[in-house]
């Protein structure tokens, strides 16, 4: 589904979008492509999926969000899709993923919080899993310590982790 | 970071526009003019703010697999465990957690086989049971980490 010229402009894109006025064409000047081929073949593969979004990459840290919670949650697989679905509603949640547990770590649902501080994040948790009824389930919440390796996403390796957490 | 900036993070974090002209694009409802979006991005980029501009690719889609493992790492070989696990380079984030299991990182590979590849060659290296956490659902989230 991809050609090469598609790879091509992937790859040549994953090192940023030049900042200056017509960034798409300077994009193809690299790669003998016209303005409108880069802007047609984009567009097809954000139709496609393949990209998922178009956008920039912040750093939480930077913009002053200095706690990060990973909450885990034990919850019933007939509930898991309806409770996932709710839990990513609300604003302050990141990330959501269904993940498969093991005996010694029995946890299914995933959301990450990426707050100003460690209490407002616990108030958030306290609101998801009021408003959610999740309080009932078993659950553990968490917090960094340090982040010892981020890279962004490497068209190399095929990756997509730019979104700092979780793929 | 000044109001503006602020503005011109959010913005750009609901997308961006595939066009000939997609400064412009968002200046506009900004108030701002293409040459003042463009120096303020510019700044942003330049400080750190912002890490860079760009698509973010689909990995299964593209061929490629993702999964999140975590290891429980002794105090006392938390730092040699660390060097260990990161000089993968499947490996693309690892963070410290407050928990037993204390290692978190999510790995990252070109083939869905090179996955468990991986997993056993971290397994061997450290010696540390690794589990591994693939993502079975993903349920949408938007992008709003309010500047």
């Amino acid at each position: 589904m991809l050609d090469a010229r598609d790879r091509q402009l992937l790859e040549r894109m994953q090192i940023g979008l030049p900042v200056c006025p017509r960034p798409y064409a300077e994009i193809g000047h690299f790669l003998a492509m016209s303005e409108a081929e880069v802007l047609e073949r984009l567009t097809h593969l954000k139709q496609q999926g393949l990209i998922k979004r178009m956008g920039v990459i912040v750093k939480h840290h930077q913009l002053g969000y200095r706690a990060n919670a990973m909450i885990v949650w034990n919850v019933p697989d007939t509930l898991i899709k309806q409770l996932g679905a709710r839990i990513s509603q609300f604003t302050f949640v990141t990330l959501c993923y269904q993940r498969p547990p093991h005996s010694q770590w029995p946890y299914n649902l995933y959301c990450m919080i990426h707050g100003k501080n460690k209490a407002t994040v616990l108030a958030q948790l306290d609101q998801l899993n009021t408003d959610c009824n999740l309080g009932e389930f078993n659950q553990e919440v968490l917090f960094s310590r340090r982040c010892f390796k981020q890279r962004g996403a490497l068209y190399s390796s095929n990756t997509d982790v730019s979104r700092e957490d979780h793929g | 970071m000044d109001n503006i900036d602020r503005q011109i993070i959010n913005s750009l974090q609901a997308g961006f526009p595939i066009c000939d002209k997609p400064y412009q694009a968002i200046a506009e409802p900004l108030g701002l003019s293409e040459h003042q979006l463009i120096s303020r991005l510019q700044a942003l980029l330049d400080n750190g703010t912002l890490t860079r501009f760009g698509p973010l690719y689909h990995a299964e889609l593209m061929g490629g697999a993702l999964t999140l493992a975590a290891v429980t790492a002794p105090e006392d070989r938390f730092a040699e465990i660390t060097d260990l696990i990161n000089a993968f380079p499947e490996v693309a984030h690892n963070y410290a957690r407050q928990h037993t299991l204390n290692m978190w990182f999510v790995i990252a590979t070109e083939t869905p086989e090179q996955i468990q590849q991986t997993l056993t060659a971290i397994e061997q290296k450290t010696g540390l049971r690794v589990y591994n956490m693939p993502k079975i659902n993903e349920y949408f989230v938007g992008l709003k980490l309010e500047a």
